[in-house]
């Protein structure tokens, strides 16, 4: 399929990201409002690379001590032990316990890493300019999208672990400084995933081919 | 109507204020096209139209294949009934116990806000507050917005309020992190198993069936059919719906 398809944007139209409606901003405006929803409307997210880069820096630095710092400290009458994410990985496998020590070997530490990747990738090859392989990336944005919430997981088996067991003097667990700062890295690549604009990745392929036809001309 | 006051010579102060808080208004509200029915792939910016399908049917973007719209029947009735079903699954599952434990002859007990609110005490108050905001608000948001749109659509026009919440339902949606709080507690449950007995509350069942309410939910809601019928927040730039405008010529 050709790929200079008309887009909206080419047509002066802006669509609605809450409601889907297409509108018309008044002449010479960059951004409107929705008649139907009243959301805010604009051609493209503002400064969505940069945004996106911003995101991805900021998570990128909270990986390495959300890796490093222990998430879970607990306190037995022999003394205390603290484990990293990826200690209680291993804690974890087991004959029985193994397929839940993969899952969270996968939710913690590689999708959001692969994350962080997936989207350094996208705004490279989007600020390249690149006209190749669209409909993948895109797909892969749409990935990264429905994936990324999973990584939460490691949050929520820290909080319940700390919170069951409770049977001081015997034996406690309190959450670690690394907590914080997986928090974090779920959260901003999160933010990274939605401030990231896919229509751009069709954008310069559109570009390019006026760019073309002008040369030709 | 406002073109009306402004011509008449003993407008109030008052009126005068309207008048410009309406042409303020007006002034970065967008216009809205002749036909209803084009649109733009919200991934692609591929301009098209979505053609009418049968019951079942979804419509996708012909260049990056995004669903732009899947036809869904009876989507007001289902998601009405399975709404109000989640609500008191949601009630059940914040009420009542979620997890416990028995061991060296003491048990503890703990509710998802439980688990929120041990971390608070140990110092984390950031996490504390994700984790509430993803088991606990958001779901809440979530359910309470479903049964607001599906309230106003009782009427055949509902209200623009219904738009608002319509507008903010993907957020709740995006942040409404049950199901990953659920594999969480069971990963969390098989590290425990090797200390101590664990038992299963009430509420880890109701999660459980909230799980799979809340997808069956998103598979039946059709937000495109509310759109079309609920009343524009810029009453002047609406599309009437083909009917009314036949009647009013």
């Amino acid at each position: 399929m050709s790929e200079n398809l008309p887009s909206a944007m080419d047509h002066g139209l802006q669509s609605c990201h809450g409601c889907g409606l297409l509108s018309r901003p008044a002449p010479g405006a960059e951004e409107g409002r929705c008649p139907r929803c009243d959301e805010e409307l604009v051609f493209r997210k503002p400064q969505s690379l940069e945004r996106t880069m911003a995101y991805l820096i900021a998570a990128a630095v909270c990986y390495v001590p959300a890796n490093l710092l222990p998430v879970l400290t607990t306190n037995t009458s022999g003394g205390s032990e603290s484990d990293t994410i990826m200690q209680g990985v291993v804690l974890l496998w087991s004959p029985t316990g193994w397929p839940l020590s993969f899952i969270v070997l996968f939710a913690s530490i590689m999708i959001p890493s692969a994350k962080i990747v997936a989207l350094l990738y996208l705004v490279f090859t989007v600020k390249r300019g690149s006209i190749q392989n669209n409909a993948q990336r895109v797909r892969l944005y749409r990935m990264v999208e429905i994936v990324g919430r999973w990584s939460m997981v490691d949050v929520f088996v820290d909080t319940f672990t700390v919170s069951l067991i409770q049977l001081q003097p015997l034996m406690s667990v309190e959450p670690g400084p690394g907590l914080l700062f997986f928090a974090a890295v779920v959260v901003l690549t999160m933010m990274a995933v939605e401030s990231f604009d896919p229509r751009l990745i069709w954008d310069s392929a559109a570009a390019k081919e006026t760019k073309r036809e002008v040369q030709h001309a | 109507m406002a073109r009306a006051v402004e011509s008449n010579v003993e407008a109030t102060a008052l009126q005068r204020y309207l008048i410009l808080e309406r042409q303020h208004h007006h002034a970065d509200c967008n216009r809205s096209l002749a036909d209803g029915s084009l649109v733009a792939c919200l991934d692609c910016d591929l301009l098209q139209r979505i053609p009418e399908v049968p019951p079942g049917a979804s419509v996708r973007c012909p260049r990056c294949d995004k669903e732009l719209w899947r036809h869904k029947p009876d989507s007001h009735n289902r998601t009405m009934a399975l709404t109000l079903a989640a609500l008191v699954l949601y009630l059940i599952a914040n009420t009542v116990p979620m997890l416990g434990l028995h061991a060296a002859g003491r048990e503890a007990f703990t509710t998802v806000v439980g688990g929120a609110h041990q971390l608070w005490l140990d110092g984390q108050q950031i996490v504390s507050v994700l984790v509430l905001f993803a088991a606990v608000i958001s779901p809440a948001l979530q359910i309470g917005f479903l049964l607001l749109i599906v309230i106003g659509c009782q009427r055949e026009r509902p209200p623009a309020w219904v738009g608002f919440f319509l507008r903010h339902l993907h957020f709740t949606r995006t942040w409404s992190m049950i199901e990953v709080m659920l594999l969480g507690v069971l990963v969390a449950l098989t590290k425990i198993a090797d200390y101590a007995t664990v038992i299963l509350g009430t509420a880890l069942f109701a999660l459980f069936a909230l799980v799979v309410l809340l997808a069956a939910i998103q598979s039946i809601f059709d937000p495109r059919e509310v759109w079309q019928r609920v009343r524009w927040a810029e009453p002047d730039a609406e599309i009437l719906p083909v009917e009314n405008a036949e009647a009013k010529s």
